[in-house]
């Protein structure tokens, strides 16, 4: 696990100045919404009711939270595996969200794509994305992309700590640095690549984004649980890629507080029970920013509380509808493969594309 | 009809769609200022200049990557690989994420790429640079993969794949890029041909050759073989798109001359000619007269020997010695 030295008070920086109480509330509301989201995947996934992987983002929620909060209309988000708070944080609601994990037809990819395969193109998210490191060319061509159509905008791209080992990432930033790419890479690092942790991983001198030096980028490392840093060292990010569409490398340090994923059966193996408790006591960023927000007479402990249970009757709702909702027919396995076919084309039409016997 | 060379009139082909479509983009090594390892992009940076035609570094990843998420936004990445050989740096990008993510997403995401380059041995470059993964790619359902054997029918399937709004793996070749052969005059009209069709090269009635790529030349030249010294007419199916598949047409010729012979300079093992086999067994069966015999590549990784490496690939000897093993004599 990282130690942040302890941060400067980032609330007075422009950025952070601007947020009125609805602001700071909803960030309070976006908190609490990733928080208890994943809290309520966990008893229908140990019932069997979800399959394959779940990956949780409790602990980390300030990271997703504090940097999409600061997207606008040209902004895309791109992510890894650990995806729903993202997508969440991008405007997805719960219902799609948990039908998803549930494998529903109703889910945003009407079940083909799980947990780690979430996607709202019409809310700039584009996934989700399984493969560690896959997503980080993706990433640069979205905004590569932007920068072809003439768009002011950025491409948000996180990955893992773990993620900075991996060729494509390497590639990706070389290739940002030298075409001037406006993409941010936000690694988001929790201290272990699943159960190896950072100094057992990765060969670095002082932090992972300083290897951006290598490629003569703009690099920066953030106080994760403050979300004013946050969003005062992701505000440069994005005007650097808005203003001179050059990248930056923000290294976030953060925490998990469950496993690699939920199947993950050694974490409390690979790091000791009390680095998870003193965590949770000392930087958790919810209740870090609840804190705040009742120094600031934002909230009260009732409000704060009401927030959360309105979230939890959110995520409730949202379990009952998956649970409700229809499962995807045998024959939509067919749909969403080729554009061409899906949309009765000419071309969708002409050959054989699909060979069952 | 005026003739040009195979690269040309590729490079036609791009040069068309540029100025067709804005969207359209040009990206791979040594494409724009260096006019493309293989000349294929000659002169298209000089006339569209660094927007249009994109230098990268040698990051089959990073760049395949870069055109499939710009993809998503509705660019449409044109992109060179020097050879398809490199595919496997890239492999990730070029199935987990362009054969995929349009499923994944239940349809919201899509990818309309072209990647294109070189695949085929012959040319003394030894096992790494020679590989033919067109079968390898068509087993991947999202993709789509062509392989045209003329320079006609690489200008009209390269346009077709340019506005095809899926993935499309184009499959060339370092021995075809210098071939000359009649093409269409631009002024006579848009010349496109569609995915999915294929093409018979020589009608014949007696056994059907089936090949796609350069083996479709060898194929050709064997059927002439066969014709002069044998007496035995072959009717030449050339696939041009492994996937889309136009099965119709391969069943049909082997329904008149109730024999084949796969031409496929892939390898034998789970090879094109592989696919194409099972499908005229399942479809055809009844039609048959003999069993389905095939030419590949001899199985084992390409040879560099310049002596012996062309009776590694496919060889008009060997499909005149197949075809006259299960097609009797004429003359």
């Amino acid at each position: 696990m990282n130690k942040t030295p302890k941060s400067p008070d980032y609330s007075g920086y422009d950025i952070n100045k601007k947020l009125t109480p609805e602001d700071k509330i909803e960030i309070y509301r976006t908190l609490t919404r990733m928080r208890r989201f994943e809290q309520g995947t966990q008893k229908p996934y140990s019932q069997g009711k979800m399959g394959g992987f779940l990956h949780l983002y409790i602990g980390q929620e300030s990271v997703a939270t504090g940097t999409i909060s600061l997207c606008g209309e040209n902004d895309h988000v791109i992510t890894a595996y650990r995806c729903h708070a993202h997508a969440l944080a991008c405007g997805m609601t719960m219902n799609e969200c948990m039908a998803e994990l549930f494998g529903k037809y109703s889910g945003s990819s009407k079940g083909k794509g799980g947990s780690m395969h979430l996607f709202a193109p019409d809310k700039n998210f584009w996934g989700g994305h399984g493969i560690v490191g896959g997503q980080t060319p993706l990433g640069l061509g979205l905004a590569y992309g932007l920068k072809y159509k003439g768009l002011k905008g950025c491409c948000l791209c996180y990955l893992g700590d773990g993620t900075v080992n991996q060729g494509a990432f390497h590639e990706s930033l070389n290739i940002a640095e030298l075409h001037s790419i406006p993409v941010i890479y936000i690694i988001e690092n929790n201290g272990y690549s699943m159960g190896t942790s950072q100094s057992r991983s990765s060969a670095y001198k002082d932090s992972l984004a300083q290897r951006a030096d290598g490629y003569g980028m703009a690099w920066d490392v953030v106080n994760g649980e403050d979300i004013y840093e946050v969003r005062a060292k992701t505000q440069v990010a994005i005007d650097r890629a808005h203003n001179e569409s050059k990248p930056t490398i923000l290294e976030i340090t953060t925490y998990r507080y469950f496993g690699h994923s939920v199947a993950d059966a050694n974490h409390k193996k690979y790091r000791t029970p009390e680095e998870i408790t003193e965590y949770k006591k000392l930087h958790d960023p919810v209740n870090l920013w609840k804190t705040r927000m009742i120094e600031e007479a934002i909230l009260t402990e009732e409000s704060a509380k009401e927030i959360d249970k309105q979230a939890k009757k959110e995520v409730d709702n949202s379990v009952a509808f998956a649970e409700a909702a229809e499962d995807p027919p045998l024959s939509s396995i067919f749909d969403d493969v080729y554009w061409e076919v899906d949309n009765d084309t000419e071309s969708g039409n002409t050959g054989r594309h699909f060979f069952n016997d | 009809m005026r003739e040009i060379l195979y690269r040309h009139a590729l490079r036609e082909a791009f040069d068309e769609e540029l100025a067709r479509d804005e969207n359209v983009v040009i990206i791979g090594e040594e494409v724009a200022e260096y006019n493309g390892a293989y000349k294929v992009t000659e002169g298209l940076w000089d006339k569209w200049g660094d927007k249009r035609i994109v230098d990268t570094p040698i990051s089959e990843a990073g760049f395949i990557g870069m055109g499939i998420g710009a993809s998503m936004l509705g660019i449409r990445p044109v992109m060179e690989l020097m050879f398809w050989s490199f595919h496997s740096v890239a492999f990730d990008q070029l199935v987990n994420n362009a054969a995929n993510v349009r499923y994944m997403s239940g349809g919201k995401c899509n990818c309309p790429i072209v990647v294109r380059g070189p695949a085929n041995g012959g040319t003394n470059v030894g096992a790494t640079h020679s590989h033919t993964p067109e079968g390898l790619f068509a087993s991947f359902p999202g993709l789509k993969v062509i392989s045209p054997a003329t320079p006609a029918d690489a200008k009209g399937l390269m346009k077709s794949a340019i506005r095809d709004n899926d993935p499309v793996y184009v499959m060339e070749n370092t021995l075809l890029y210098g071939m000359s052969g009649p093409v269409p005059d631009p002024a006579d009209g848009d010349f496109t041909i569609p995915l999915g069709v294929a093409d018979i090269k020589r009608e014949g009635t007696d056994v059907t050759l089936v090949a796609h790529g350069r083996s479709t030349l060898l194929a050709l030249a064997a059927a002439e073989i066969l014709q002069e010294e044998h007496g035995i007419s072959a009717e030449v199916v050339d696939l041009r798109s492994i996937r889309p598949l136009d099965q119709d047409t391969i069943i049909k010729s082997v329904m008149k001359t109730n024999r084949a012979v796969m031409v496929d300079e892939s390898k034998p093992f789970c090879g094109v000619s592989a696919q194409i086999i099972t499908l005229i067994q399942e479809y055809a069966f009844d039609y048959l007269d003999a069993p389905i015999k095939r030419v590949t590549t001899l199985d084992a990784p390409a040879i560099y020997a310049p002596a012996i490496e062309n009776e590694q690939l496919p060889t008009p000897a060997r499909i005149v010695e197949k075809v006259l093993s299960i097609t009797p004599v004429k003359s």
